[in-house]
Order: structure tokens, then sequence, then C-alpha cells
């Protein structure tokens, strides 16, 4: 029987009542308001610099250069805001290319990327196939070895593989990055019993099946906070060395290059840096918002 | 006796479904084992075994590589002057932004759950702002800018605790600190909502359990409860700590100036970037990533075995 959203909020609600109550028994007062102020202060030394990006794109040239150097802007200006498209017009390739690149990157290989990762963590996690250990080891392992060392053989094996200034540069090497392999495998042998699998075993549902319908709908937290991790990864992708193709260039290649002319485009520079933030903003609030407001009943019973 | 003869006539039957039914599930599993393998094994297996392997030779990417043997390695500990600095520097960065790092990642997280849905999505995006933000070094490069400019600068003099601007940046003393800093409050994002996740799927009914049981404080909660529980998850965000710990580069390199004053700043990695970037000695340069990843896996087997001991 399918809920309607009423009911469903209701549930939530009990069930958040229900998770409440023991909190009497275990909280003091005098924790609370220490936690509240420690938060507070560590809050605040983090999104300061946000705060500051955006503060600042709004000021106008002389404020930027004022002396002693204010935090808040007096005169607020949407000038950075509207020299943009101006600027635009000086990119050799038109704007929404680069757009198009970046989103067409990030959201096939963030989906790619998710899926491939969670497989392969299902089948390391809770079967017993040949070398599992071996392989989770090597996946563990690899994270430590430092990435930059392995750019000249990784572009010997891009030049083989004729992989070089084409989409496929970006696509195909982060669909394999050990990091999501381990944090989906870490959710799962956490929220997922195997006496779940073990059952849908018994009824008769198929590796497949189980893994789509009961394991997916369990590390649902985790496949979301890792669709945060790689979208906000290859959002800030920039190409060094293995794309040469104006086309195939990504947006904060460009956003570097609009701003680019010194101390006068610092405020334009701002603005670019702030909208540039939106689309990283806009998925972290999809998914964590799932994340954070959904009380878990995985793997209960 | 026929009904006997039947019935093992059936369980053979039977084991026969079994076993091919296994021999598909098999089948299935490395296939969907497969794209993450072939791939894995191309762009990350592949190229850390030839990087071990170049570790062996003289190789200047234009030449073909020379063997010899274990010179890179010897070099390394007994001619190379910035190599020790190098490797002291990573020690103080890992030693202080590691532990301090993981644990900030999950007392916050673990603090930020104990508030509402919509006060806990609000706390959460503070902390992991950061991250979201992209690379803003150069916020810090403002603030910590040497001339009056500076806002560190510009309110200490204003104020007159300091007469004349401080190179923030550029002396040894403050540099180290600062980066640290930095470092720290950048390195926070990825283990905090991990541990954020983590924690939201902690089964309730243990905390009531618990409460029951007798648990009186928050503190034995934690320790009891929460920690076992989500031992698999801060067993990865240790892992992504000591990656991030020990591969400081990014950081100095924007705030102190590549190469920095003295080598006041300069790490294994910021190393590597200069031997093999700039100098094209990439045997060397295999040599010390694979020095750096020993130490970095010592340090995770180690560390493996004290995360195991939470809620004991």
């Amino acid at each position: 029987m399918e809920l309607t959203a009423k009911q469903k909020k209701q549930q939530l609600k009990l069930k958040t009542a229900r998770r409440d109550q023991y909190k009497r028994y275990t909280r003091s007062t005098g924790g609370n308001v220490l936690y509240t102020l420690f938060l507070l202060i560590f809050g605040l030394y983090s999104v300061l610099p946000m705060i500051y990006m955006v503060v600042t794109s709004f000021k106008p040239l002389d404020e930027l250069l004022v002396f002693p150097p204010r935090f808040f802007v007096i005169r607020p200006t949407p000038a950075n805001y509207q020299i943009l498209p101006s600027l635009l017009d000086n990119l050799s390739v038109p704007f929404s290319r680069y757009l198009f690149n970046s989103l067409f990157i990030s959201i096939v290989t963030t989906v790619l990327h998710v899926l491939v990762a969670s497989m392969a963590a299902f089948i390391l996690a809770k079967t017993n196939i040949k070398f599992k250990n071996v392989i989770f080891a090597v996946v563990q392992f690899s994270l430590l070895y430092n990435a930059y060392t392995l750019e000249v053989p990784r572009y010997i094996i891009y030049s083989s593989l004729h992989m070089i200034d084409t989409y496929w540069i970006y696509i195909l090497p982060a669909i394999p990055s050990s990091m999501g392999v381990f944090l989906m495998k870490q959710f799962m042998d956490a929220n997922v019993p195997d006496p779940l699998i073990e059952a849908a075993r018994i009824d008769g549902a198929g590796t497949m099946r189980t893994f789509w319908q009961i394991v997916m709908p369990i590390v649902k937290d985790g496949w979301l906070t890792l669709t945060l991790f790689e979208f906000i990864g290859l959002w800030s992708i920039t190409p060094t060395g293995t794309i040469f193709s104006e086309s195939l260039k990504t947006l904060p290649y460009a956003a570097a290059n609009i701003v680019q002319g010194g101390l006068t485009r610092a405020g334009a520079s701002m603005a670019v840096s702030c909208i540039m933030m939106i689309p990283p903003i806009l998925v972290y609030l999809v998914s964590q918002r799932s994340v954070t407001q959904t009380m878990s009943s995985a793997g209960i019973k | 006796m026929e009904k006997t003869e039947f019935a093992s006539e059936k369980m053979l039957k039977n084991r026969k479904l079994h076993r091919k039914e296994t021999r598909r599930e098999n089948l299935t599993y490395y296939i969907m084992l497969a794209p993450f393998l072939v791939l894995f094994f191309l762009f990350t297996v592949a190229p850390v075994l030839s990087s071990a392997i170049l570790s062996f030779f003289d190789f200047d990417a234009v030449s073909l590589p020379r063997f010899v043997g274990l010179d890179n390695y010897l070099r390394m500990f007994l001619q190379d002057d910035i190599f020790p600095k190098a490797l002291s520097n990573t020690m103080v960065f890992a030693v202080i932004t590691g532990p301090i790092g993981f644990f900030l990642a999950f007392m916050l997280a673990w603090m930020v759950n104990e508030f509402g849905p919509t006060t806990r999505t609000v706390l959460s995006f503070l902390f992991y702002a950061p991250s979201l933000s992209g690379n803003v070094y150069f916020i810090w490069q403002i603030l910590f800018s040497g001339d009056a400019y500076g806002y560190i600068n510009s309110l200490l003099l204003s104020i007159g605790l300091i007469t004349e601007p401080v190179q923030w940046l550029k002396s040894p003393q403050y540099a180290l600190t600062i980066i640290i800093i930095v470092q720290l409050w950048l390195s926070l994002g990825t283990t905090f909502l991990a541990n954020i996740s983590g924690l939201q799927n902690v089964n309730p009914e243990l905390y009531e359990a618990g409460a029951i049981d007798g648990i009186k404080n928050r503190w034995h909660e934690l320790w009891y409860i929460t920690l076992p529980s989500m031992k698999s998850i801060l067993m990865f965000g240790m892992v992504m700590q000591i990656q991030a710990a020990f591969s400081v580069s990014a950081v100095p390199i924007a705030l102190a100036g590549f190469p920095s004053v003295n080598y006041s700043t300069e790490t294994i990695v910021t190393l590597l970037t200069d031997v093999g970037g700039a100098r094209y000695e990439l045997g060397y340069a295999a040599a010390i990533s694979v020095i750096l990843f020993i130490l970095m896996a010592l340090t995770k087997e180690l560390l493996g075995k004290l995360v195991n001991m939470a809620g004991r």
C-alpha cells in the first residue's frame, strides 16, 4: 500500500519522537550549552571565507582597494556581475559550450562512478568470490599512493588508448576511483546484515535484483554522499596537458580565463567564483537534505 | 526400495541444479565486478606498478630508462639535503593535522547529529562550506598578506600590537602554523560528511536499549554504542585523513610560495612536484613516492588496530 505524503511525514515525526525519548536520560543541560558554543565557533571559522567571497563580489572597485581593508561592503553594487557577459565575448568558443562540457562530464561520470563503485563494493562486501580480500586491500592501499607520480605512466596509457583530446579522458579514469568502492563497501558492511541477503536469495531474488532493490535503498545515504563528493571533484576539473581542443575544455578553465587581468578584475573574479559555487551547493542541498532528514530504519530486523 | 531410489535421484538432480545456479551466480558476480576491476587495473594498478618499477631506474622521460638498482633510494637518504627537511616537515604536518582532523571531523559530526533535522542540515552546511567553495586559498592569502593590506596585519597595526607589517607567510616561524590551520580547514569535509551519514545509519534501537540498560551520559553512549557501530565508517575516515595529512602540498605552494623560503614549508609531495615536474628526474620522484607510500601504509596498519579497539 502506498503511503500519502502526509502519512509519511507523520510516521517520521513518530520515529523522531521515539528516538528523542531516550535522550532525556543521557543528555545534560550544561553539555547542550557547551555543544552549541563549540559548534558556533567552528561553524563561523569554516563559513567565514565563503561569506567573504560573496560580500567581496558586491564591492565596487574603490572599496576593493580601500585602506585599511574592510570585511563588509558599504555600497554594494552588482557591477561585478554585470560586466561578466561582455567578458564572455572574448572567449573563442561560445560560453554555452564550456557549460555543456562541465555539466555533461560531471553528471555522466558521477552516475557511472556511483553505479560501478556500488556494484563492485556489493560483490566485495557480500559475496564469497575468490581474492575478494586481496582486491579490497589493493583498493585501500591504492588510495595512499601519490597521484602526482602516476601522471607519466597514466599519460602513456591514455595515449596508447587514443584517449588524448577526447571526452573519454575526463570520464574513464574517474570511474574506478578507489574512494567510491571503499566508502560503499564500508557502508554495506555497517548497514546491510548478511542474513538479509541470504533471505533474499532464498526468496528467489537474483544477485542483480538483491543489489538493486534491497542493498542500494539501505545504503542510500552512502551513495548520496558519494554522489556529492564525485560531483564536486568533477565540477572543478581542469585538463592539464591532455586536452588541446578549445571546444572540449571545461567551465573552470573558461572561468579562470575570463578573470585574467589583475586588480581591476578582482571583483569580477569573485563574482565568477561565487557563480561557480552554485551547482555544488545545489547538489549538496538535494543530497544532504535527504541524508540528514530521514530517520534511518536501515537494516533493522 | 523404489521410493528411496526416487529420493536420491531427486537429491542428485537438486544438487546439479544448485551447482548450475551457483555457477550462474558466480558469473553474475564477475560481470558486476568487471567494469570496476578492468578500469581500476588500467588506470591505477598498472601506473602504480610501473611507477614502483621505475624507482629502480634513472629516467628523464626523453632517453631510455637506465637500471640503477637502489641508487635513487640511497641518494634520498644520503645525498639529498632537502629530503630530510621535507620528511620532517611532512611528519610535523601529518602528526598534527591527521589526528586533529580525524578527531574534529568525528566530534563535529557527532555534535551536529544531536540536533533536529533542520538545524542539522544548516550546521553541516557550515562545516562543509570550505569544500563547496572550491580552491579558495586566496582568501587566506589576503588574510595573511605580508603588506599592510593584509587583514591580520592591518588589524594588529590598528590595535598597536605591531608597528610594522609581519611577513606571515615568508617567515618560517609563522608559515608552518598558518599552513596547518588552513590544511585543517580544508581537509575536514570528506570525513565529516561520511561521518554524518554514518551516524544517521546507527540503529536507533541500540540507543533505546542502551538507555534502558543504564547508560547514563552521552560519553558512555558514544563509547559503547556509537563508536562500535561506526567502526567501518571510521576506518574510511582514517584512511582519507592519512592520505590528506601525508600529502600536504597544495596549501603550502599556494600560500608560502614554491619553493618556500629556506624550504621552511617543503614537504615530501612538494619535493616530488619539484623533482618530477621541474627537473624531470622521474626515477627519483618514483622512489620518493614509494617511500611516502610505505610511510602511509605503516601508519594505516598501526591506526587500524586502534580504531578496532573502540567500545572495549
